[in-house]
């Protein structure tokens, strides 16, 4: 059940990404990169097993049976992830005011197409 | 001695963290250190390649931790010559930024140590994840770099190219997340060994994850039909960035060959290389795309990103066929290919400046050239002295990058694509394929030469009027082509290297062995 709710939280997540990433508008642009980024992230975690009530680290003292621990590395890979995730994405809105700014439009080909 | 690896990622860390700090003013003062930071680079590049030949894998335990649960760097011939290979081209950027591009922007000279800090690192590491951070970082860069200059052809080009490589890293997160789910490791070399040994994992699990990672690692080496994003990205960048883009697509180039001869060698027992036949078409299909841009190019900046597909193309479609000898020709064609590239785009610039904007005919237009917002208007501030005969000089380098890319003989691009022709033509029966490349490969020269042919008689011949050009912009670019010509008279080492090279990737266990081997 928990995979299935994960899973679908996942596929829902990079579906409105893909849509929305390829939408003209650059601030959908953004909020799908941003999208698929969470759905990336969710899929990494997720890639190191889902386990409930395990803690990622060994406590002092404690023996060190892999069994009763959640993975530790997709956690860190997470982090490193969302960290660089989230920078990019604040440059990419750089961008876009930027081009806003240049084009006065906010198409991603800095012009409106033609009707 | 031991922590030479890590010199080519610190250094530049530190220098970028450095000049940040300096004063807005100061601009000697940063472009000292910058300079300076990418001459110890080359240096270090030297040590590295002389190191690797010798001791072919030097294997550096960033925190000591032994293989598979620390992060290592690798150093072999490869790697090495990549290092150097970034190095020159940064030495080469900063000296033509000193005239006026450094003072486009504020963070000039920061961007392009971190550029070549992520560029290093990709080249160096053992890991994927690490692979991937290191991207990212020469990626940012990169972006800062592609906007320098600013102006609206810039910042739409530079969307678009933000865009797609954002997409293509969560790709690559996704390729590395899966290999991880399969196997439960990251290193390369224990990866490898998981992939020889008899292993029951879950290898459809792995294969679509190393699927996803090559499409990732294919859009930064500009594959058709993943590479539609380069030509606007590349020719619409400052003389400089484009000339350090030069070496990017070869950071795609690099992590195919390197994740490939790993993982899909020929002395993998399971499947015969599941994606290599693919690849060959595929980068066929990128030399023939590239050769129609450069036919079809009016502009000069787009004719050269149009030669970085046709590079690209050639050395995908080099590595996807599995012959020792012919990656050994290929990794020598990638460097003066490299070399002679970061000089066109440089040239690009100098050539054009001359020019009003617009004079152009057809496709091309007044904005297209970036000059209505580029530094031109400090023009009085001088650096170094104006260059005499500069038309004449012009021409020479602007025939000797011609030569190069095209494959003429005499110079080293000749060189290079005869070694990779004399090697698909070895053996008795020679098949399809060979006849194919053999064709794409002087069709692409030809189109070259009528691309590059035409370019320069209208702007050398047909155009009266000499472009202001300083010494210092200058020097660079003869730089660079000196040392085409000196790898050209060289071939004979160079080439023993590069095979050298090509058969450590075509028999990876000393590779594993020495990053898993020793404690």
């Amino acid at each position: 059940m928990n995979e299935v709710v994960v899973a679908l939280a996942i596929g829902v997540l990079g579906g409105s990404g893909v849509w929305l990433l390829l939408r003209p508008r650059t601030f959908q642009v953004a909020i799908g990169i941003a999208l698929l980024s969470y759905a990336v992230n969710l899929f990494i975690f997720s890639m190191g097993r889902l386990r409930i009530g395990a803690a990622p680290v060994v406590a002092a003292g404690a023996s060190a049976n892999p069994a009763a621990f959640a993975d530790p590395l997709p956690q860190a890979l997470v982090l490193t992830a969302i960290v660089i995730g989230f920078a990019t994405t604040a440059l990419l809105l750089v961008v876009l005011l930027a081009s806003r700014g240049f084009s006065g439009t906010d198409h991603v080909d800095g012009r409106e197409p033609e009707r | 001695m031991e922590h030479l690896a890590i010199v080519p990622i610190v250094l530049p860390l530190a220098a970028g963290a450095v000049v940040l700090i300096v004063d807005e003013g100061r601009l000697a003062l940063k472009a000292a250190i910058g300079l300076g930071s990418a001459l110890v680079l080359v240096a270090t590049g030297i040590a590295l390649t002389m190191l690797a030949d010798a001791s072919a894998v030097t294997v550096y335990r960033v925190g000591n931790w032994p293989a598979p649960f620390g992060i290592v760097l690798v150093v072999d011939r490869l790697s090495a010559v990549m290092v150097l290979l970034a190095a020159v081209l940064g030495v080469a950027s900063l000296a033509f930024s000193l005239a006026r591009w450094q003072r486009a922007g504020p963070r000039f000279h920061s961007l392009v140590q971190f550029l070549l800090m992520g560029v290093n690192g990709a080249f160096l590491t053992g890991d994927l994840f690490n692979l991937f951070v290191f991207f990212e970082v020469f990626l940012a860069a990169s972006y800062g770099l592609a906007l320098h200059g600013s102006g609206g052809v810039r910042v739409r080009a530079g969307l678009h190219y933000v865009t797609v490589n954002l997409a293509a890293s969560l790709l690559f997160l996704v390729g590395v997340a899966l290999i991880y789910a399969a196997t439960g490791t990251l290193n390369m070399a224990d990866l490898a060994r998981h992939w020889r040994e008899a292993w029951t994992g879950d290898r459809v699990l792995f294969e679509v994850g190393g699927a996803i990672l090559g499409i990732a690692f294919l859009v930064k080496a500009g594959m058709w039909p993943l590479c539609l994003w380069l030509p606007g990205a590349y020719s619409a960048s400052s003389a400089p960035a484009g000339a350090l883009f030069a070496i990017l697509t070869k950071v795609g180039v690099y992590a195919v060959l390197r994740t490939g001869t790993l993982f899909l060698g020929a002395d993998v027992a399971a499947s015969p290389s599941p994606g290599t036949p693919w690849l060959v078409v595929a980068g066929m299909a990128t030399l023939g795309f590239g050769s129609l841009g450069v036919v079809a190019s009016q502009e000069l900046a787009r004719l050269a990103s149009y030669c970085v597909l046709v590079s690209s193309g050639t050395l995908l479609a080099a590595i996807a066929i599995d012959i020792p000898a012919l990656t050994g020709a290929a990794l020598y064609y990638l460097v003066v290919s490299t070399l002679a590239l970061s000089a066109f785009f440089l040239l690009v610039e100098l050539v054009e400046r001359g020019r009003r904007p617009g004079a152009d005919l057809l496709a091309v237009t007044a904005e297209a050239f970036g000059t209505e917002s580029g530094p031109e208007d400090d023009e009085d501030v001088n650096v170094g002295a104006v260059m005499p005969a500069a038309n004449a000089l012009l021409g020479v380098s602007f025939a000797a990058c011609a030569i190069m890319l095209a494959g003429l003989p005499p110079l080293a691009g000749f060189l290079g694509k005869f070694a990779m022709l004399d090697a698909l033509f070895q053996g008795d029966r020679v098949p399809a394929t060979s006849w194919t490349m053999l064709a794409l490969l002087i069709g692409s020269g030809f189109a070259t030469v009528i691309g590059m042919g035409r370019a320069g008689v209208r702007r050398f011949w047909a155009a009266p009027g000499t472009p202001r050009v300083r010494v210092v912009e200058m020097a660079p670019i003869v730089l660079l082509l000196v040392l085409c010509a000196a790898l050209t008279v060289q071939a004979g080492a160079s080439m023993r290297y590069m095979n050298a090279a090509a058969q450590a990737l075509h028999s990876p266990t000393a590779y594993i062995g020495h990053v898993l081997g020793q404690r």
